[in-house]
């Protein structure tokens, strides 16, 4: 397993640039946003939570196709398949080293960007920890995405599509700590929602990701 | 003792099918002409709503129906994944776009009302935005039924789509609750204490009759059609596989 994940992190950084594109687009997003809806300091405050949120979301979206389609391509899912571990441990590892690769970046620039949206004080720490608790739960979720769409070229879209939906609870109460935070209220409530969304897939959804790997392996 | 799976048979089912469609078909009509009709035209204005009161025979039987082809479809898929029978593969296939019909007639009808009612066609309300999300749900599931080209595949891959997809549209449902509080009110028509006769809570029945006809012909008219569609889904995959058989030989 420890050898299925340093594989999976050397390929993540070094093969194709894939590792900066989620990056970049997350600069992208957030640097332009201010160009789009003007420099008012106030507004870009209030909106820096929901913005840092639907960034990171989509950066993660944007990576997705790279969790499985490279392995599927050239046939190493087949020999990963064949190998004595589960299918269930394989889909974790992979959403996993997706985490790593991609989620875990983009929760240490958040409070950069942050800066360029002049998000408000406390806001630095609830967006951090949200995006740290919350990013693992887009990791997993899009691994099931993942194994559903592997087998379908040019699956980008439909990826999406069906990711779409799955990721809404997880942005509501991400960006719920996140804006109340920056708004120094009470973020309990959310957080616990958040933390269940994230323990339940990972708890879960692996068994799902891998039944569908498998139907597609089959 | 005749079993419901019996009509796990393909020609039992289209035989069974055949026989229930006319009457099917034509209970549907009568009921949702009747329905529509009475509600339409035969109902008082409401007092302060006007005559805009009246979309509520298509709204909210849409909306239930909706919802309700979800809920077969998530039968259909768990009895496909247990017992592997087609015909419930292919019936959940075949509802899921009347389903996702229903949604928008539910989202366009909702909306018409909301302009002149609440002053707007769209607000970030919990029951809108769940609809919304109910019908991004519906097109992820045709979408990947249409992408993959393997029929026994596409129905287990669909078919998990479902059950996934299920858990995650209630927590949305509870998510969106928590997010905005919302316009749109609770249920009225089901309401525990308009059941029970508590007239400060009910809808009149002047309203409620029509409104249960209508609800019945939108039922009637989704099972008509589910049944039609699925022995069209069982007739296509036929015909490909006599083709099959034909270039073989």
């Amino acid at each position: 397993m420890i050898a299925l994940l340093t594989r999976d992190l050397r390929l993540g950084v070094r093969a194709g640039g894939g590792f900066g594109l989620g990056l970049a687009f997350f600069l992208i997003v957030t640097v332009l946003v201010p160009f789009s809806i003007g420099p008012e300091s106030a507004l870009l405050a209030r909106i820096a939570p929901g913005i840092l949120w639907l960034g990171a979301l989509l950066a993660c979206l944007l990576s997705l196709d790279r969790i499985l389609a490279l392995d599927w391509e050239d046939g190493s899912l087949d020999l990963l398949a064949t190998a004595p571990l589960p299918m269930e441990g394989i889909v974790s590892i992979k959403a996993l080293a997706h985490w790593i690769t991609t989620g875990l970046p983009l929760v240490l620039v958040a409070p950069a960007l942050g800066v360029l949206l002049n998000l408000p004080g406390p806001g630095y720490l609830w967006v951090t920890a949200s995006l740290l608790l919350g990013t693992p739960a887009l990791s997993v979720i899009g691994t099931f995405g993942a194994a559903l769409t592997v087998g379908i070229k040019r699956g980008g879209l439909l990826l999406s599509l069906l990711v779409l939906p799955l990721y809404v609870p997880t942005l509501i109460f991400g960006a719920e700590v996140a804006r109340r935070g920056a708004a120094g209220l009470e973020v309990v409530t959310p957080l616990t929602m958040l933390a269940g969304i994230t323990f339940g897939v990972i708890a879960l959804l692996p068994f799902a990701s891998a039944a569908v790997l498998r139907i597609n392996l089959r | 003792m005749a079993s419901i799976w019996e009509y796990a048979n393909p020609v039992k089912f289209i035989r069974t099918t055949d026989r229930l469609l006319p009457w099917l078909s034509a209970a549907a009509v009568v009921t949702l002409l009747v329905g529509l009709v009475w509600g339409f035209f035969f109902t008082p204005d409401d007092y302060r709503q006007g005559s805009t009161v009246k979309i509520i025979y298509l709204h909210v039987p849409a909306a239930l129906m909706a919802i309700n082809a979800w809920l077969m479809m998530l039968v259909a898929s768990l009895i496909w994944i247990v017992r592997r029978h087609h015909v419930s593969a292919l019936g959940a296939r075949a509802a899921a776009p009347v389903g996702a019909v229903m949604t928008v007639i539910a989202l366009v009808t909702g909306a018409l009302w909301g302009q002149p009612m609440w002053g707007t066609w769209w607000e970030w309300d919990p029951r809108l935005t769940s609809f919304l999300i109910l019908f991004l749900f519906y097109l992820g599931y045709m979408a990947l039924w249409a992408a993959i080209e393997d029929d026994d595949t596409a129905a287990d891959l669909t078919s998990i789509l479902c059950l996934v997809g299920s858990v995650f549209a209630i927590l949305s449902r509870y998510a969106v609750n928590f997010w905005n509080q919302g316009l749109h009110q609770g249920a009225s028509v089901m309401r525990a204490g308009a059941l029970a006769g508590d007239t400060e809570e009910r809808v009149s029945n002047v309203f409620a009759v029509p409104l249960f006809v209508s609800m019945a012909g939108f039922a009637l008219l989704f099972i008509a059609l589910v049944f039609l569609r699925t022995q069209t889904e069982i007739r296509a995959r036929r015909t490909r596989a006599l083709m099959a058989r034909e270039r073989m030989g």
